[in-house]
């Protein structure tokens, strides 16, 4: 299954484990995945199982205690700072809260300029790096003239979040890994977020991974989605099969959880 | 007839800034929340929903000031009284609050029964501790919480926990109204319900007689409220009951808020998400005609110019918009 050609990024047995004797939680355990090139995937659970501590294992910033992670069909390595800076340069991420995903001391300007020089841009004139600034920004609805010389908490949590996905557009890595982008923002914006996200998948064609607890977010967006309960996958399948049909019995509470609209919200069931 | 619980009309409240420029962040507001009854108050971020909950309790301190308007909570006038009178006599008993970070109200040094015995003392500083602590468990224990989280300091809690421990304890002065601004916006889906499960039971138990609810999520507003209010740059854009509110919005920005919701139902992935474009206004100086009019898809000469005041439309409804039903319906019937 991990040679297949368009394997994106795959795991085996991946496992992680905190604390030990009895204190021993085992957030993520022995999961396989394959992700595909191109395709938008959501991993759906509960606060508590183990979502955060997989997409921690996949950026790279936590060592799986068992288990390999497989990037497009090789062996992933990230034993030293220089490959490691090399893998992020092929997957991104965006985390849920925006506050504080930036370096408070930097100004926009040098998070946009690291940005462009992680890329490779670090010889190109002034003219040019502005300019890719300038584009970077008008394709998340934000001027570039207004943005400089200010630090990232002069912005709303929106305006952030959207700065993020201008990094995004200049790093134009292979996989995006999308740690709750939307829950600390209001229903309004979130609509326009999203469809940043998706513009930008159909412009560069990267995999998106979405971490998210909401179910109708998932099934908007995504071609595949996993549920993941305990630190396990318990159902997995493209997202009509298994957000209109689940098969599982927690998938099927998880969904009946959520607040509707067109039928009977059941508040029995707690 | 039902009775009022409480009662607003024109309430109007500024923030003055460090520049001492003034802020109408609760515009010529005027509300009424019968005993039973739950209100829902929806808008997007920083259009003065979590103002209008602060304003409501009368409690105002620096920067938020009180301008004009009267606030009636069963039949007592609290508008201009002095915030100390506030606290010690309606905050708790007649109105309360959960704030938005509910989880974090709660003080990390202190276990929940001596947080509880601090907001009772308040009020009743004969009570003795027993009798608190009766009262308290009596009180957790109806509501569906162990009675082993009183002895328990917040640390010890899940997020859902924290927050349903907040709603009681907010509870525990069997207030006349409670103000919910976002409780469940942390939570994940079945946490949330528990949370929202428990609002519903507070109605039932007779623990409170009416309820405001705060939220910018739809699809819980209309299975949590009777009548949902919306809310843009400190005035209200349209009253109506929640059927109505998400069915049938007549005010072009309510219509727009509708485009965003997101629920996990067959169907969904054919419509696509229409998010409002633009920005709401500086409050600072609002613009002179309809606030909306910069975001609005039927904007016309007038609506920059004149002020717009609320029309009626029917029992129980009203809008913020120049054009008539007829033309507003034919409008958002194009739309999708």
């Amino acid at each position: 299954m991990i040679d297949e050609k368009d394997s994106c990024l795959s795991g085996k047995d991946l496992t992680k484990v905190f604390g030990f004797g009895r204190q021993k939680t085992v957030a993520v355990d022995h999961v396989d995945f394959d992700f595909h090139e191109g395709e938008v995937i959501s991993i759906v659970g509960q606060s508590g199982s183990g979502k955060t501590t997989l997409a921690k294992m996949l950026l790279g910033l936590i060592k799986p205690t068992e288990g390999e992670v497989y990037f497009q069909g090789k062996k992933r390595d990230i034993s030293t700072q220089k490959k490691r800076k090399e893998y992020w340069k092929n997957i991104q991420a965006i985390f849920q809260d925006p506050y504080s995903s930036y370096n408070i001391f930097n100004k926009i300007d040098t998070v946009l300029l690291d940005c462009i020089h992680m890329r490779g841009g670090r010889k190109l004139p002034r003219a040019k790096k502005v300019e890719l600034m300038v584009e970077a920004c008008s394709f998340v609805n934000l001027k570039f003239e207004e943005l400089t010389n200010k630090y990232p908490f002069e912005l709303s949590g929106g305006q952030q979040q959207r700065l993020m996905i201008a990094r995004i557009f200049l790093l134009k890595p292979k996989i995006l890994l999308a740690d709750e982008p939307t829950s600390m923002i209001d229903a309004c914006s979130r609509a326009t977020i999203l469809d940043m996200l998706m513009q930008l998948r159909s412009d560069i064609g990267m995999t998106i991974i979405f971490i998210t607890h909401d179910m109708g977010l998932a099934y908007y967006v995504s071609d595949t989605v996993y549920i993941m309960e305990g630190g396990k996958f318990v159902e997995s399948g493209s997202a009509d099969e298994v957000i209109l049909h689940p098969k599982e019995a927690y998938t099927q509470r998880l969904i009946s959880d959520v607040p509707k609209i067109y039928e009977e919200w059941d508040l029995s069931t707690v | 007839m039902s009775n009022v619980i409480l009662e607003v009309t024109d309430l109007t409240t500024k923030y003055i800034t460090r520049f001492r420029e003034d802020v109408y962040a609760v515009d010529h507001v005027s509300l009424q929340v019968e005993e039973g009854k739950s209100l829902g108050i929806a808008g997007e971020s920083g259009c003065g929903k979590s103002t209008l909950a602060l304003s409501l309790m009368g409690y105002y301190f620096p920067p938020l000031h009180y301008t004009c308007g009267e606030i009636i909570i069963d039949g007592r006038n609290i508008s201009g009284m002095d915030p100390d009178d506030v606290r010690k006599s309606i905050l708790g008993t007649e109105i309360s609050y959960i704030p938005q970070s509910a989880m974090n109200a709660l003080n990390p040094t202190q276990k929940i029964i001596h947080f509880i015995e601090d907001v009772i003392q308040a009020h009743d500083p004969y009570q003795t501790k027993k009798e608190i602590y009766d009262l308290a468990r009596g009180c957790f224990e109806t509501l569906g919480l162990p009675a082993e989280v009183l002895q328990k300091y917040p640390v010890e809690l899940s997020g859902g926990m924290k927050q349903r421990t907040v709603i009681a304890v907010s509870v525990i002065l069997f207030p006349q109204v409670l103000i919910a601004d976002e409780p469940s916006s942390a939570l994940d889906v079945t946490t949330q319900k528990m949370v929202i499960k428990m609002l519903k039971n507070l109605m039932e138990e007779g623990f409170i007689k009416s309820m405001i609810f705060i939220t910018h999520e739809l699809p819980l507003l209309y299975n949590v409220t009777d009548d949902i209010m919306v809310m843009y740059a400190g005035q209200i854009v349209e009253k109506a009951s929640a059927k109505e509110a998400v069915f049938d919005p007549l005010h072009p920005y309510s219509k727009g808020l509708m485009g965003s919701i997101i629920v996990p139902e067959s169907g969904l992935r054919d419509v696509k998400l229409t998010a409002i474009a633009g920005v709401p206004p500086n409050l600072k100086d609002p613009p002179v005609g309809c606030r909306f009019a910069g975001r609005c898809k039927y904007v016309r000469a007038e609506c920059l110019v004149t002020s717009v005041p609320l029309y009626d439309a029917g029992p129980g409804r009203a809008y913020r918009c120049i054009l008539p039903e007829e033309i507003l319906r034919e409008a958002h019937k194009h739309d999708r």
